[in-house]
């Protein structure tokens, strides 16, 4: 039996259908993201299993027992927010501590998991500073902290990095992926980055207007994809003869599809083109392998193998 | 040029000095001239207004009594106001619109009006505040509301009250709604919400309301006056019977530099207080 299981939930905000027949079992210490465009349902999916959203139909279980039956004062899940919702009139200590101090932990047993906790996420140092006075991705560690240090039965993530730069994202991302190693907390990723959602997680849920299109690991869904949607939004794609063909798994060829390279794009590590051909537009990406690429207006044959 | 900014505010400085600054100088200055009931006001410097002041225990009892119903009136608004901005700021348009124009409505009427209502609630034993209290039974017989200390601080808590609502609101609004989720997802129930989570960040709105609210009741006029009369004199009440009734003006002078004194004193000792306090936590 699964861990986590959602079953056939519903949401309806007036006539509005927010979260339609979602249904997801997700095993022990597994990292499973939800990841959609804004509006898919799936901060409604993550309120709903914190408590701070009533589900209209369906059900939440966990480890077995109906968790909409219990407050969400007692739901004992750790949730890391989009904005952090630090206390700003707390210290970094207090902040982390106020979760055990709730579940009224010994003072000396509280010190030494919060200190504990502060060592993981790299923030011993900090621990008297005040939210206000450490940056965005200081605050971010703090956050992910104060959720861990309960020993959470769930850990869940609202959309955590997207507050942050590209480069402490990314970095954060690798922290987050070994963090959640380590404790092996089983953890929601909310997010509607799919670069964020296939490094991070073991499994991918694609939802799109509150229903779910695709459930499977992120490389899985990302060769084939379920739907036209999941195809699209895991990344730039080819639609050639009814088939979805990723453009880095185009070539230039001897022979094959012809067509005129329209624009050729320099971006670093490859080359984007956007070639004109019968099919009509399609994208090609090349790594930059140091050798000569075709240049715009020059006359190419596209060849790609069949997705395995 | 460097000097534009200070020739265009001339105009304004000018003005400023003009109905501010010189009147007060003007009422300092006053405050150690001398005065007799035959001669007159003097124009030569003497202590005694102020020796008169700082001694006789008339004064200090007057004063006293100022600060003790500015203190009851701030507790009260605090008590009142600080629960109605948490509500108001939980309320959902378009009942937020409605109820902010009812907490503010009192503002728009002259405080005389208003607290010639509370006059005519309180008036006398039947008066319709003594009569609901009875029918309810929390008291057996008719309290003295007319003329005591209780009915001024009634009367002031209502007027001033808006400001601590509208400081506490300000205070509210900037605080992130998912905090309070972020504490219930810890274990903590709806009480330990608010005093844990919530109170300590409203508290520089209090705390600046409080200031506002307490340095409003203690310079009051209208309200002392009507509620209180003559019987029950506050510092305002009797800086103006001075004036007007003995024609002391000295006197009066030196009670109206002294009020405003300890006011601002309070006012900018509270103010560097909550400064120093949250500066670093609420930046």
């Amino acid at each position: 039996m699964a861990f986590l299981e959602l079953e056939n939930l519903n949401k309806d905000f007036g006539a509005h259908r927010a979260v339609d027949g979602l249904t997801l079992a997700v095993d022990k210490g597994e990292f499973v993201s939800l990841l959609g465009p804004s509006g898919c349902g799936k901060t409604t999916t993550l309120q709903m299993i914190a408590g701070f959203v009533e589900p209209t139909g369906g059900a939440i279980r966990l480890d077995g027992r109906d968790l909409l039956m219990v407050k969400p004062a007692r739901r004992g899940l750790g949730i890391v927010f989009q904005s952090y919702a630090l206390f700003p009139h707390m210290t970094v200590a207090e902040n982390v501590a106020f979760g055990l101090e709730m579940q009224g932990v010994a003072r000396a047993e509280c010190d030494k998991r919060v200190a504990e906790t502060l060592q993981l996420v790299g923030l011993g140092a900090f621990a008297d500073r005040h939210p206000r006075q450490l940056s965005g991705g200081q605050q971010q560690r703090v956050a992910l902290a104060r959720a861990l240090v309960i020993r959470p039965r769930i850990l869940l993530l609202d959309e955590p990095l997207s507050n942050l730069d590209a480069k402490l994202r990314e970095e954060m991302q690798i922290e987050l992926r070994q963090i959640q190693r380590t404790v092996g907390t089983t953890t929601i990723l909310v997010t509607h980055d799919q670069a964020e959602a296939m490094a991070l997680s073991d499994r991918i849920v694609v939802m799109n207007k509150g229903r779910v299109e695709q459930i499977a690991a992120p490389h899985e869904a990302y060769e084939r994809p379920a739907t036209p949607f999941v195809a699209n939004f895991l990344g730039k794609t080819n639609l050639v003869n009814g088939a979805n063909v990723r453009p880095e798994r185009i070539t230039f060829a001897a022979s094959g599809l012809a067509g005129t390279v329209r624009t050729r794009i320099f971006q670093g590590n490859h080359w984007l083109y956007q070639v004109e051909t019968s099919h009509g537009l399609v994208t090609v990406i090349r790594q930059n392998s140091g050798e000569a690429m075709p240049a715009e207006g020059a006359s190419v044959h596209l060849a790609w193998s069949a997705s395995p | 040029m460097k000097s534009t900014p200070y020739l265009l505010s001339l105009p304004a400085l000018l003005l400023f000095s003009a109905i501010v600054v010189v009147p007060l100088v003007m009422t300092v200055l006053l405050s150690f001239h001398d005065w007799g009931q035959y001669k007159g006001i003097e124009p030569v410097f003497v202590l005694k207004n102020w020796r008169e002041v700082f001694t006789d225990s008339y004064y200090l009892e007057m004063f006293g009594r100022t600060f003790r119903i500015a203190v009851m009136v701030t507790v009260l608004a605090a008590l009142f106001g600080a629960p109605e901005a948490y509500i108001l700021n939980r309320m959902r348009s378009p009942w937020r619109g409605i109820f902010l124009l009812v907490i503010l409505g009192p503002l728009l009427i002259s405080v005389v009006a208003r607290t010639l209502g509370w006059a005519l609630l309180f008036g006398g034993n039947s008066g319709l505040v003594n009569k609901a209290l009875i029918s309810l039974g929390l008291i057996s017989g008719p309290l003295p509301f007319m003329f005591t200390e209780t009915g001024m601080v009634v009367a002031l808590a209502h007027v001033l009250m808006p400001y601590m609502v509208l400081a506490v609101w300000a205070a509210l609004q900037r605080l992130d709604p998912q905090v309070e989720n972020a504490a219930v997802a810890l274990g903590a129930g709806q009480f330990t919400v608010l005093r844990r989570i919530v109170l300590p960040q409203a508290m520089p709105g209090i705390l600046s309301g409080a200031v506002i609210v307490f340095a409003l009741a203690a310079s009051a006029f209208a309200t002392p006056a009507i509620i209180g009369g003559r019987r029950l004199k506050v510092a305002s009440t009797l800086a103006y019977d001075e004036f007007l009734n003995t024609l002391n003006w000295p006197l009066g002078a030196a009670i109206a530099v002294l009020l405003l004194v300890a006011l601002v004193l309070i006012a900018a000792g509270t103010n560097r207080l909550v400064e120093r306090r949250y500066a670093q936590v609420f930046g």
